[in-house]
């Protein structure tokens, strides 16, 4: 029984050009995030004197903002708070939904039924607004932001790891565990989790570019980061003043999230595929 | 069907309770006893502010606070704005017109590209369009909303000059923000018709149709416009979600008034009744539309009512 296969090994998805291309964005992103002075030698947050608003050139690649600062410089370090971010969202996410979805399906009962209403109730609310409540409570803030993101996956975690468990529980081998003298935290952590862990890492990239989107509107609406921060949502905010004058302060931006989200959703893809 | 019916409202109910106590203790964690924030800037005295506290009843135990709240929400009165001085009420009665003007307007909008989408998708042309449009769904998701409200002013007013941004007509001020919510909003309604005509054109009965001399067009309008549709309801109160927070930052990008400026001034101002009122009133509307489809799934769909009934 010591067999318990890692998931991820059963079946590698075949490597598809989508699939590759999303990997090459998301890697670019990250890179973007832990070295962002590999990439630009720009200030993102100090401006030129003189080179307002100049349109992407080669000395420039995405034009100057209306300070005089790099476009490209911001983007390439706005990776750093996106991406943190949405590894905070979905971590609590993650954590939270899957305690409260493993507790429920594990459990039933009463606890079950105690779980269940909970997560019926943060689906009734809307994102945005379940996201909205507790920033006015939290205040404003990137840290703050992506809490408040991340508790809005919670419901949809408790919801995929509870129907997993039950999933995995219904089966032979874990009624055989059971059988030969396992114990209940014994089973769950080396049969009921192993298995269920694909379709909680897919769930998780898709939150991931959930959360990029959710986050970056947040900045959008001026609860994330306060601004000298160089956000992507914060970024298309600050270019919309120019609008008329500089498309690219905000074309750019968008684009990238466009992307990395895009990217998220294909490889969220592939690894809920790889199981069946 | 007697005991499902009294299940599901029990349970529609039960959620209700839990979204508003959850937003009662919201309102309750809030540092600083935000009810008296605003008349401490007027500079009262201390038995002048006791006082208040009286009147607005935040001096009464937590659980009489509660039931009273409740009984308020119950009868319509969501209690006062802590900004602007006036009842939640009427604040709400001021800008849900338009929302629901505009999000109504983007779900016919949204439905009409996704049935668009849907039949280019599964029926339209050569294969290589079909697999095009079946990518279309998932380009809609990843765009952020605010995002394209600003492209496509960026485009269409700024680029092509088709529509004023200076003095717009009523109709023409509602174009930009209506396609803005419809994009987004269109793509999981594409993705699920896509399935379900896909499920339907591979059904026994079609292919028998087919054999029997239907044209086309007769089996889209007989055999899968009625299978495909009805699943869509389904994802109703979903999409009811996805309408308003479309909705709150569109009107953001587009500076319109609406429950989304309200929204967002209250989040600015810490105006807790406000935002109170505004989850607790679209919790229930989704919890109703939910509770309506599940009641009316069955009558629209006789074979789970008579699957239950032998059940």
């Amino acid at each position: 029984m010591s067999g318990a296969a890692l998931p991820l090994r059963a079946g590698w998805p075949r490597l598809q050009p989508g699939l590759l291309l999303a990997c090459a964005v998301l890697a670019l992103v990250l890179a973007w995030a832990i070295a962002p002075g590999l990439f630009t030698a720009r200030n993102p947050v100090q401006g030129i004197p003189g080179a307002q608003l100049l349109p992407p050139s080669w000395a420039h690649p995405l034009g100057t903002d209306g300070l005089g600062r790099d476009q490209f410089a911001r983007v390439v370090y706005g990776a750093r708070e996106s991406l943190a971010g949405a590894f905070v969202a979905v971590a609590v996410g993650l954590v939270l939904g899957t305690g409260l979805g493993v507790l429920a399906g594990a459990r039933s009962g009463w606890v079950d039924a105690v779980v269940m209403r909970l997560v019926d109730t943060l689906l009734a609310i809307p994102g945005l607004l379940l996201s909205l409540s507790i920033i006015i409570l939290l205040g404003f803030g990137s840290i703050k932001a992506a809490v408040a993101v991340g508790i809005v996956a919670v419901a949809q975690f408790a919801r995929l790891s509870r129907a997993e468990v039950l999933r995995v529980r219904a089966s032979d081998y874990v009624e055989a565990a059971y059988g030969s003298g396992g114990r209940f935290g014994a089973v769950l952590w080396r049969h009921v989790l192993p298995n269920s862990l694909t379709s909680v890492l897919a769930l998780a990239a898709l939150q991931f570019g959930s959360a990029i989107l959710a986050l970056s509107t947040l900045g959008f609406l001026g609860y994330g980061a306060p601004p000298p921060t160089p956000e992507w949502g914060l970024l298309i905010a600050e270019g919309r003043d120019f609008l008329a004058r500089a498309w690219w302060l905000t074309t750019a931006p968008g684009l990238v999230v466009v992307l990395v989200v895009l990217s998220a959703e294909r490889i969220s893809r592939a690894i809920g595929g790889a199981r069946t | 069907m007697g005991r499902y019916l009294a299940q599901r409202v029990g349970q529609a109910l039960l959620v209700l309770a839990a979204t508003f106590t959850l937003a009662f203790l919201l309102l309750q964690a809030l540092p600083g006893d935000a009810v008296l924030i605003k008349f401490l800037e007027l500079g009262l005295t201390p038995e002048q502010l006791a006082d208040i506290r009286i009147a607005y009843g935040a001096d009464a135990p937590l659980w009489q606070q509660y039931l009273h709240a409740m009984g308020a929400f119950l009868t319509g009165n969501f209690g006062y704005s802590i900004r602007a001085g006036v009842p939640v009420t009427q604040l709400l009665a001021e800008n849900l017109p338009s929302t629901l003007l505009l999000s109504a307007l983007a779900f016919a909008a949204a439905s009409l590209l996704a049935l668009v989408l849907a039949l280019l998708a599964t029926l339209g042309g050569q294969g290589w369009v079909r697999a095009l449009v079946r990518s279309v769904p998932s380009l809609f998701i990843a765009i952020p909303v605010f995002w394209l409200g600003i492209m496509l002013i960026q485009v269409f007013s700024f680029q092509l000059g088709w529509i004023s941004i200076i003095s717009p007509e009523p109709w023409e001020e509602l174009i930009l923000p209506v396609a803005t919510i419809a994009v987004p909003i269109s793509a999981p309604l594409a993705q699920v018709l896509i399935r379900n005509i896909d499920a339907v054109l591979a059904e026994p009965f079609v292919t028998v149709a087919r054999a029997k001399g239907a044209s086309h067009a007769w089996v889209l309008r007989w055999h899968v416009a009625r299978n495909a549709l009805l699943p869509v309801l389904t994802m109703a109160g979903v999409l009811f979600g996805e309408l308003l927070g479309g909705a709150v930052v569109t009107e953001a990008v587009f500076g319109l008034n609406g429950l989304g400026g309200l929204t967002q001034q209250a989040v600015a101002n810490q105006d807790v009744a406000v935002l109170q009122a505004i989850v607790v009133i679209s919790a229930a509307a989704f919890v109703a539309i939910n509770l309506l489809v599940d009641l009316l799934y069955p009558v629209l769909d006789p074979r789970l009512a008579r699957g239950r009934r032998t059940a």
